[in-house]
């Protein structure tokens, strides 16, 4: 069992900072590391995995730095997100390779046992560039898995995989926590996370945004304030309404668009509403558009919150 | 030493056009002396001349700035390397390995070439030939220590390789007599020259300099490049 401590740590690049001021544990179990893109989660990822040192503060692994200290993968299994491999291998012998640059007594075993944990047993001697995506991913899994690591570290493992391929390697991460190793991987969508981590740790902008279990999460991000665009056979008259219901912050007659902007600040109890007041009033609503849905916005939320 | 790495960074590095490249320039070499002994042209002058100046002076530095980064560069470039990096391995026996694999193939496609082309142009007269292989063979290495410098610290080695052998060796030591003491060519010569016999071939630095300045660019580049790869960063989402 072994955890990872980041303790108040920075990053930066010239004028760039990347990770600023980030203080979490990762520990056994499945984590999952979500944020938009340019969040900073592949730098927090390399601070990990000792390919980056922090320019503040300190990032440990069962209390020793990570940096400069070549022994801690013994400890520690990479699944880096670039695709270079040495293509010119075959599935085995990439495997192989990497169990012998860890030392290890029986290499042919450990490799094996490695590419079957993933199942690419059958596509073994098929050189790296005929595989695909996925099974690229799986046969970097087995060269992270060979010496059996207590920690697991998977930058951005589903980007590019297809929906089997995907369900597959959830399957292969859930277990890999089960085992009792400390799992983190990061993702920028939020149904990929909680379909397999327990525990989500969300960065922003370089800065921690929230920790915890995937429903606190999950409810953080719905229950932020949403705006929406409505379109109706009578606008007026909808808004005058709406604006008597509890769940409803303000309204306003977008002019220009002839749309109502709706400002409402429970989402669950204003999407029950507002059908059931249209049908009421024999109002036709013809369009309902949230007008903030984008990824980034709800991570800004979570940030200000 | 690590037989894994030595693998690894012998197959990528003869893999697709690199490998061609390498054959075809000691392949030019050795039409060239054939040619020259066909067409009765070829002595101790003409070997000189081929061995010195296009040997020493441009296809050794070729040769070494391809191998030389061409043992790290690329896989720095794709990412490779991490699979390598993220082993309980030190950073010098992966610096070490890298040269030694560098030092096998100078040996094939640079120091061999030379002693067949010399053997074949004037019979290894006066010991030219073999001392002109002997001269390729520590000059390339010392040259392939320093490139393989550049590829870990700089993703332009090539560029800057070539800047040192064409701007410094070439032209500014062609002028600047002082250059030539801080040239690898130069060192190389002056190992050939104490191997030849007396007088074949022309020294501008003396020998106790060329060899001290051969063991300390090597060892210190070497040095330099494990100390730069313990450190050296991925910074992804580019």
């Amino acid at each position: 069992m072994s955890t990872i401590t980041v303790e108040r740590a920075s990053r930066w690049f010239g004028n760039v900072v990347a990770v600023n001021d980030v203080s979490m544990t990762i520990a056994p179990g499945v984590t999952g590391l979500l944020g938009p893109n340019g969040a900073g989660k592949s730098t927090l990822i390399h601070m990990m995995a000792g390919f980056l040192p922090p320019s503040a503060g300190t990032v440990t692994l069962d209390g020793a730095p990570v940096w400069h200290n070549e022994d801690t993968y013994r400890r520690i299994g990479l699944v880096p997100e670039r695709e270079g491999m040495y293509d010119f291998l075959t599935g085995w012998q990439f495997t192989l390779a990497n169990a012998r640059l860890h030392g290890l007594a029986d290499p042919q075993a450990a490799a094996a046992r490695a590419l079957d944990t993933v199942e690419m047993a059958f596509a073994k001697d098929r050189p790296l560039d005929t595989y695909s995506k996925g099974m690229k991913q799986r046969v970097k899994m087995a060269a992270a898995l060979v010496h059996d690591p207590a920690v697991l570290l998977l930058d951005e493992p589903f980007n590019g995989m297809d929906p089997r391929q995907r369900l597959q390697l959830m399957a292969l991460i859930r277990q890999m926590g089960a085992q009792g190793r400390t799992v983190l991987f990061s993702s920028h969508i939020l149904e990929e996370v909680e379909q397999v981590a327990s525990h989500i740790e969300v960065v922003v902008a370089g800065r921690h945004a929230a920790s915890g279990d995937f429903r606190a999460i999950r409810r953080l991000m719905t229950d932020r304030p949403h705006v929406f665009l409505l379109r109706s056979s009578d606008d007026r008259r909808l808004a005058a309404a709406l604006i008597a219901q509890p769940s409803t912050a303000s309204v306003e007659l977008d002019a220009r668009e002839r749309a109502l902007r709706v400002y409402a600040v429970d989402f669950q109890q204003f999407v029950r509403v507002l059908p059931r007041l249209a049908a009421e009033l024999g109002i036709r609503l013809y369009e309902v558009a949230p007008s903030d849905e984008s990824l980034e916005s709800v991570f800004s939320y979570l940030v200000t919150s | 030493m690590n037989a894994t790495i030595a693998m690894l960074t012998w197959r990528a590095l003869l893999g697709r056009r690199r490998a061609a490249l390498l054959l075809a320039l000691p392949l030019v070499l050795l039409v060239l002396a054939a040619g020259l002994r066909l067409t009765g042209v070829a002595d101790l002058e003409a070997s000189r001349g081929v061995l010195g100046a296009l040997v020493l002076g441009t296809l050794v530095p070729l040769l070494a700035l391809i191998i030389g980064t061409g043992v790290i560069s690329p896989e720095i470039d794709d990412g490779s390397i991490v699979y390598v990096l993220a082993k309980p391995v030190s950073r010098a026996t992966i610096v070490v390995t890298k040269l030694a694999v560098a030092a096998a193939c100078i040996a094939l496609f640079a120091a061999l070439p030379t002693l067949v082309a010399g053997l074949v142009m004037a019979r290894n007269e006066a010991g030219v030939a073999v001392a002109y292989a002997i001269g390729t063979l520590v000059g390339g290495v010392a040259y392939c220590a320093v490139f393989l410098l550049l590829g870990v610290v700089s993703k332009h080695a090539v560029v800057l390789g070539l800047v040192y052998a064409l701007l410094w060796e070439t032209l500014i030591g062609g002028y600047v007599p002082g250059a030539r003491t801080l040239s690898v060519q130069q060192w190389a010569v002056s190992v050939t020259s104490a191997l030849a016999e007396d007088g074949a071939v022309t020294a501008n630095v003396r020998l106790a300099v060329a060899v001290t300045f051969l063991v300390v660019a090597t060892v210190a580049a070497t040095a330099y490049a494990s100390r730069r790869l313990r450190s050296l960063t991925l910074t992804g989402e580019e």
